[in-house]
């Protein structure tokens, strides 16, 4: 076989993977019947493709493949005989479910399967790990190494997930209006942490876990795409290109992080950036702002500043205001602290560091001495930076952090003994 | 598709015993919803009963001691879990107490 059939072959299984899934779920009703006739699917088309060539639309071909599949094998089986009615009535019935149709014509019912994926009636993990078996068809031992768990752990973990499915009847759809408000959310914040499970992942990690962000923007891609009213959605898209674009210039060649003030800009994805503020211009056009086109307007701010002293940081901090009321969390709110810091001055970010030790809400928490050390050394109060930076070197928990803060220890105890 | 709520609470929940169910029960009966459904007597009363080499073991008070506990259950018949949840989020112990929703194995 040619390489060149081999990447069509792989390219579709990237593309199309979910959405045959989820077609086959549509009409079947039957998760595990048609994660296999999907596999089926791309199996023929390995065998085909050479000698028949790459369909025009390999979707339609694909999908159309694995529907056969699952005829056939309902036809063999007596209990399928119910089923198989509902699938040949399917087949002269191809009506999109109030879902996107593509070019072809073929129902994508991507987005049904994203927010029954989704669902809260799952717990996080198997939400995590069911998008990623069943929109992105990672494997079960590829999505148990990205989080680490045992093989077995994964298995049983997904098996019980589409029990629950079947056995509580969560539906299959994509939930009427009223709801949205409450589930969108929830499909978001899965992607987003599929995102940052890729994101952190140490530059030595397994390559699965490091592909999960490339799985996270594409499902984000497709989730825009299928929900062009939803703002939130594009926005979140922006946030990831917006990350993402600056990934290589994250780590030095030792594998430590690198700081957003320290990065070298000239490594960053410009074509990333760039799509991603065109992105979130459409997003706040809207005039419907959230969480996440917030903070993408805020990396927006990063991406788009020559250096980090050239950053508006007027507009950072006013939107972290914006952030902390849309999302309200301590976190949030040391980070507006941070921000003010730099656009009003180290005083002013003192002051609002302050207030939040006071309430206690992010006692333990290293960043907050850490934070409140680097404004008091700007205001050259060393003696009090010191005692603060070895407050947060007590908490910290990575070794290049620990290493910044001795560095930063270093200088102001070298200035206040002077 | 049958589901039974399980209408938990802990020993506070129990003073809301008589308050009724401010209509949610005309509503759900209304709609077709609802089945069938009871309060229980406080755990307190409960009997607990297993059998174990042909022995009836009997203990007194709930089967397992938690803080929160069972009382009081409906049963419903709904399209799907999204219709459960949302019944079960109308009913008023869901806000002092809490709702376990269970499907029913098939008849």
């Amino acid at each position: 076989m040619t390489s060149e059939i081999e990447a069509a072959v792989a390219e579709a299984f990237r593309e199309e993977w979910g959405q045959v899934v989820a077609t086959l779920i549509g009409m079947t009703g039957d998760w595990d019947l048609a994660e296999e006739c999907a596999q089926d699917a791309f199996a023929l088309a390995l065998q085909r493709w050479p000698r028949d060539g790459v369909p025009r639309r390999p979707g339609a071909w694909l999908t159309t493949a694995a529907r056969n599949r699952a005829t056939d094998r309902l036809r063999r089986e007596a209990v399928g005989a119910a089923k198989l009615r509902e699938v040949a009535a399917m087949h002269h019935d191809l009506e999109p479910s109030g879902d996107g149709v593509d070019d072809s014509g073929v129902p994508d019912d991507r987005l049904r399967l994203m927010f029954t994926c989704c669902h809260p009636a799952l717990g996080l993990e198997s939400q995590v790990a069911l998008t990623l078996r069943t929109l992105a068809g990672l494997t079960t031992a590829e999505i148990a190494r990205a989080f680490l768990v045992g093989e077995q752990t994964m298995s049983k973990r997904l098996v019980r997930a589409k029990q629950k499915i079947r056995h509580a009847e969560i539906p299959y759809r994509v939930p009427p209006a009223h709801l949205l408000p409450e589930r969108t959310p929830a499909v978001l914040a899965v992607l987003y942490l599929l995102f940052n499970e890729g994101y952190s992942a140490a530059a030595g990690a397994d390559l699965v876990r490091q592909s999960l962000s490339a799985e996270a923007i594409r499902l984000a891609r497709v989730l825009a795409r299928l929900m062009p009213d939803e703002p939130e959605a594009i926005g979140l898209l922006a946030l990831m290109l917006l990350h993402d674009a600056r990934r290589d210039a994250r780590l030095d060649d030792s594998g430590d992080l690198v700081t957003l003030e320290d990065q070298d800009r000239g490594r960053w994805d410009f074509v990333e950036i760039a799509e991603g503020v065109a992105l979130l211009d459409g997003a706040l056009r809207r005039g419907r702002p959230g969480p996440y086109q917030v903070q993408a307007a805020i990396a927006a701010c990063h991406a788009t500043a020559t250096d980090a002293s050239d950053t508006d940081w007027t507009q950072v901090a006013a939107l972290y205001g914006q952030l902390a009321r849309l999302a309200p969390s301590p976190v949030v709110e040391l980070n507006r602290a941070v921000a003010v810091g730099m656009a009003d001055g180290p005083a002013a970010g003192l002051e609002l560091v302050e207030t939040l030790r006071a309430s206690g809400t992010l006692t333990g928490y290293h960043l907050l001495p850490a934070t409140r050390a680097d404004l008091l050394r700007r205001l050259g109060r060393d003696a009090e930076a010191a005692a603060a930076y070895r407050e947060a070197l007590e908490l910290v928990a990575t070794d290049t952090e620990r290493r910044y803060l001795h560095r930063r220890l270093a200088e102001t105890t070298d200035r206040s003994s002077c | 598709m049958k589901y039974m709520l399980l209408i938990c609470g802990d020993e506070a929940a129990a003073a809301h015993a008589q308050d009724g169910c401010g209509g949610w029960d005309e509503e759900m009966q209304r709609r077709g919803v609802l089945q069938g459904a009871a309060g229980l007597r406080p755990p307190t009363d409960a009997t607990t009963v297993r059998v174990r080499e042909d022995k009836v073991l009997l203990s007194d008070g709930p089967f397992a001691e938690t803080k929160e506990q069972v009382g009081g259950f409906c049963l419903i018949e709904c399209a799907d879990l999204d219709e459960a949840i949302e019944v079960a989020s109308k009913h008023p112990a869901a806000s002092y107490g809490a709702i376990e929703i269970r499907p029913l194995l098939p008849a």
